[in-house]
């Protein structure tokens, strides 16, 4: 009698030779895959802990400024080149993966206030404290030759920052007044004026290019339009903005960096309050630069600590620290997406991995798709308290900590005022004010 | 490694029969029965104990006493990982490590229950009582009985194979029947005679064999349609090599899900937990009107003791505390939780243990020092 029996041919199930890969048969059957959530759930902790061991996200160190570093300058094309100028007047190039300075050069007396690239990556300008403006040649100078200017302004008054347009022969200087100049004009083709203030930074937009927004000393920003129109609107806040950076992707979207320990979004079509808000520097936020995604940015701060939000999170997803590093004066994220370059008061300049658990080289394809599923089965667990407890967790300095938990109790015990406040007058007497709408003072046209 | 019960206590063999362990904590085990996926080996004792060993680590998760008596019957469910007991007064006990009392009690039979058995999906129960009844019982509603056959003799042993079949052990007879669960069935698919008293009996994994051990001897038996024909490589292979064996018990072993998440329903981890988001902001709501009272405890003077001692002060400090603990606890009451109370202490004062501090020691939560 023939009976029918499972039986496996072994052939089909073993590897021909012993340089094949393995055979793998599969079945999706959830029978076969008992407790597939809580395996899951193993699985996503452990990437989650393995992303905080693996988060080393310190690179190196490039040495050799005398004074503290004052700017940046971010190359158009090269992801390899650095511009830095420092307090002293030198601006140095650096060879970003030999971690050298290429060249270095005294370019003004006294500060370096801002260096912008020409779009074309050729030459670059630089603004400096003994009220000149100055272009050099991004490539080396040949042999026998000096350092030189290829052109020089002298301006009238005091410039605090540069910014170059992103298509036309044109940038912009912003001090006591907002002026734009052209290649070929030692005087600026037209200056903008609103009211009495000081400008502390200036920045074209990189898409809508004829917009160009500056930080005023009487707590406001004011954007402008290089084409006949002149300043628009200006936005007054409760504190001063120190720096200013428009998103690369979004055409409307920038963000400044404020003296009241936070970052505002805006959106320019509606600059009655910020798109978002971002708390979590403990001090001053000094510089800002965004990811070249637009979803990310990096602020540097007064409080010694490098802080990366994401576009529409109100708190940081990241912050690097070192005890060595002090108080940061710029910026910068690579153009590949990659790096983290911040400039400091103590001389330094520091590279840092912009995903810190990231693993720099090639990855080999089955790296690759163990890392997207880790990625993949963090997102998917994210909000499970275990979970969510260790991504979040950073080792913070000392100082920056306690300065968190005293801003903390202020913020409470605020709240809790304006709770008492409200539940013993006349109903409607204290209104409900949106963090957002907080911070801004008025709009003005 | 495979572990055996002895008089005593349980030894635990390597593959080449060399002793490894002898573990004295599990004395009298009458069962055993090994959860992969949770790397425990769960046993029951004379006494009703049960004990969960994680093999691991070779800590003990869990121990005691069921207080149900001698544990004569055990199965594992392999769908949740419960231990499943079979009581003599037919009550069918449910018991995970993390809970001292069953998870749940079915009252199966009228009389004391032969014989208990899970399918491998965990749908139904089958139970066997000394009355020679079968019935079939719908585990994951904890509802039923779906079926009931009365047999021809006392089953003392049940085996459900990866298919669904069912396998009867009779005093010296094997029935096999091919899907009892879902509608009644009439005769059996296949029936065996042995020569002597059956003494136990399991299906191979991804075989059409079902193994019969008794009084004779060990044999196998053909039932077509038994075993599972399409396995998933990553889960079980039976043609793994020594090294994919090696990768395999590894990534099982840092899959290894903790005893914590033995529940009835092991789907639990992948809902919504409730409380809901509304009531927690709610809660927060709350927070804002309560201000943290403000104590003001003079103690009595008893017959003129002076008011600077140290142990006024000590009990001033003892009232703040007490009231302070019960202003948290009618926060947690609340919903509310952990607030930013700066010293919140625990009520029973536990010494710190001193453990060497590894790497991923700064992902616990860190234990609050009581003050003074």
């Amino acid at each position: 009698m023939k009976v029918k029996v499972l039986c496996r041919n072994p052939d089909y199930y073993l590897r021909e030779t012993k340089r094949d890969i393995y055979k793998v048969p599969r079945n999706y059957e959830p029978s076969l895959h008992p407790f597939e959530g809580l395996r899951e759930y193993t699985r996503a902790l452990n990437a989650v802990k393995l992303e905080r061991v693996f988060a080393k996200p310190f690179v190196g160190n490039l040495d050799g400024h005398q004074d503290g570093v004052s700017c940046f300058g971010k190359h158009p094309q090269r992801l390899s080149l650095l511009v830095s100028g420092s307090y002293d007047g030198e601006v140095r190039l650096w060879d970003l993966p030999q971690q050298k300075c290429v060249r270095n050069f005294r370019a003004h007396d006294g500060f370096v206030r801002g260096i912008a690239f020409l779009p074309d990556g050729q030459q670059f300008v630089t603004v400096g404290d003994d009220k000149t403006i100055k272009m050099w040649k991004t490539d080396l100078p040949d042999w026998g030759e000096e350092e030189e200017p290829t052109n020089t302004y002298i301006s009238k008054s005091v410039i605090m920052g540069v910014s170059h347009h992103q298509k036309e022969p044109m940038f912009a200087t912003c001090g006591e007044l907002c002026q734009v100049w052209e290649e070929d004009r030692n005087e600026p083709i037209r200056t903008f004026q609103w009211g009495v203030d000081s400008l502390h930074d200036v920045s074209f937009n990189p898409i809508e290019t004829n917009l160009l927004a500056a930080c005023a000393s009487d707590r406001s920003i004011i954007l402008y339009d290089t084409r006949d129109i002149g300043p628009i609107r200006k936005v007054i806040m409760t504190l001063r903005s120190n720096r200013l950076c428009w998103n690369p992707m979004e055409a409307f979207i920038f963000t400044c960096a404020n003296e009241d320990y936070n970052l505002y979004t805006f959106d320019t079509r509606k600059l009655k309050q910020p798109l978002q808000v971002h708390m979590d520097h403990v001090s001053a936020v000094t510089a800002i630069d965004y990811a070249p995604t637009g979803k990310e940015f990096v602020s540097g701060g007064y409080d010694k600590s490098l802080r990366i939000f994401e576009h529409g999170k109100s708190h940081s997803r990241d912050i690097y620290h070192t005890k060595r590093m002090q108080r940061l004066t710029c910026v910068l994220w690579s153009m590949d997406n990659k790096y983290i370059l911040c400039g400091s008061d103590e001389m330094n300049i520091r590279m840092w991995k912009a995903r810190s658990a990231e693993k720099l080289g090639v990855l080999r394809p089955r790296e690759k798709t163990a890392l997207n599923y880790s990625e993949a089965l963090k997102r998917k667990f994210g909000s499970h308290p275990q979970i969510s407890r260790i991504a979040r967790h950073r080792q913070v300095p000392k100082h920056v900590y306690h300065a968190q938990k005293e801003l903390r109790t202020i913020k409470l015990k605020q709240k809790r005022k304006e709770a008492n406040r409200r539940a013993h007058s006349k109903p409607g007497t204290v209104p409900f004010l949106s963090e957002k709408k907080k911070h801004i003072v008025e709009e003005q046209e | 490694m495979f572990a055996v019960a002895q008089k005593q206590w349980v030894y635990v063999y390597d593959n080449q029969g060399i002793e490894l362990h002898c573990i004295k904590k599990l004395n009298k085990i009458l069962h055993m029965e090994f959860l992969p996926y949770h790397f425990l080996l769960a046993t029951a004792s004379e006494e009703g104990y049960l004990s969960w060993l994680d093999i691991s680590i070779g800590k003990m998760v869990s121990q005691f006493n069921t207080r149900m008596g001698r544990l004569n019957l055990m199965t594992l469910n392999p769908y949740n990982a419960v231990v499943c007991l079979g009581h003599s007064k037919g009550i069918v006990t449910m018991w995970s490590p993390n809970v001292k009392e069953p998870l749940s009690k079915m009252l199966c039979h009228q009389h004391p229950l032969q014989s208990l058995a899970i399918d491998s999906q965990g749908q139904y129960m089958a139970t066997a009582a000394v009355d020679r009844t079968l019935k079939i019982w719908d585990v994951r509603k904890l509802e039923g009985p779906l079926q009931q056959y009365k047999l021809h003799a006392v089953a003392s042993n049940l085996a459900f194979s990866q298919r669904g079949l069912l396998a009867i052990g009779m005093g010296n007879v094997v029935e096999v029947y091919r899907d009892c669960c879902q509608r009644p069935a009439d005769r059996p698919y296949l029936r065996h005679r042995l020569f002597k008293r059956i003494g136990n009996m399991q299906f191979c994994p991804y075989e059409d064999v079902l193994g019969v051990a008794s009084d004779s001897g060990f044999t196998s038996l053909i039932i077509p349609g038994s075993g599972e024909p399409n396995f998933d490589a990553l889960e079980s292979n039976p043609f793994q090599s020594k090294s994919q064996r090696r990768e395999s018990e590894v990534k099982s072993l840092l899959e290894k899900i903790q005893p914590e998440f033995i529940t009835l329903d092991p789907t639990v981890i992948t809902d919504v937990h409730i409380p809901t988001l509304r009531d927690k902001v709610e809660a927060k709501k709350k927070l804002l009107f309560l201000k943290p009272p403000k104590i003001d405890f003079q103690p009595r003077n008893k017959s003129g003791k002076k008011k600077g001692t140290v142990k006024v002060a000590q009990t001033k400090r003892i009232v703040r505390e007490e009231q302070r603990r019960e202003f948290v606890k009618t926060l947690k009451d609340a919903g509310i939780g952990e607030i930013t109370s700066p010293q919140n202490t625990e009520s029973s004062s536990v010494s710190v243990k001193h453990k060497p501090f590894t790497a991923l020691d700064r992902f616990k939560p860190k234990k609050k020092k009581e003050e003074g």
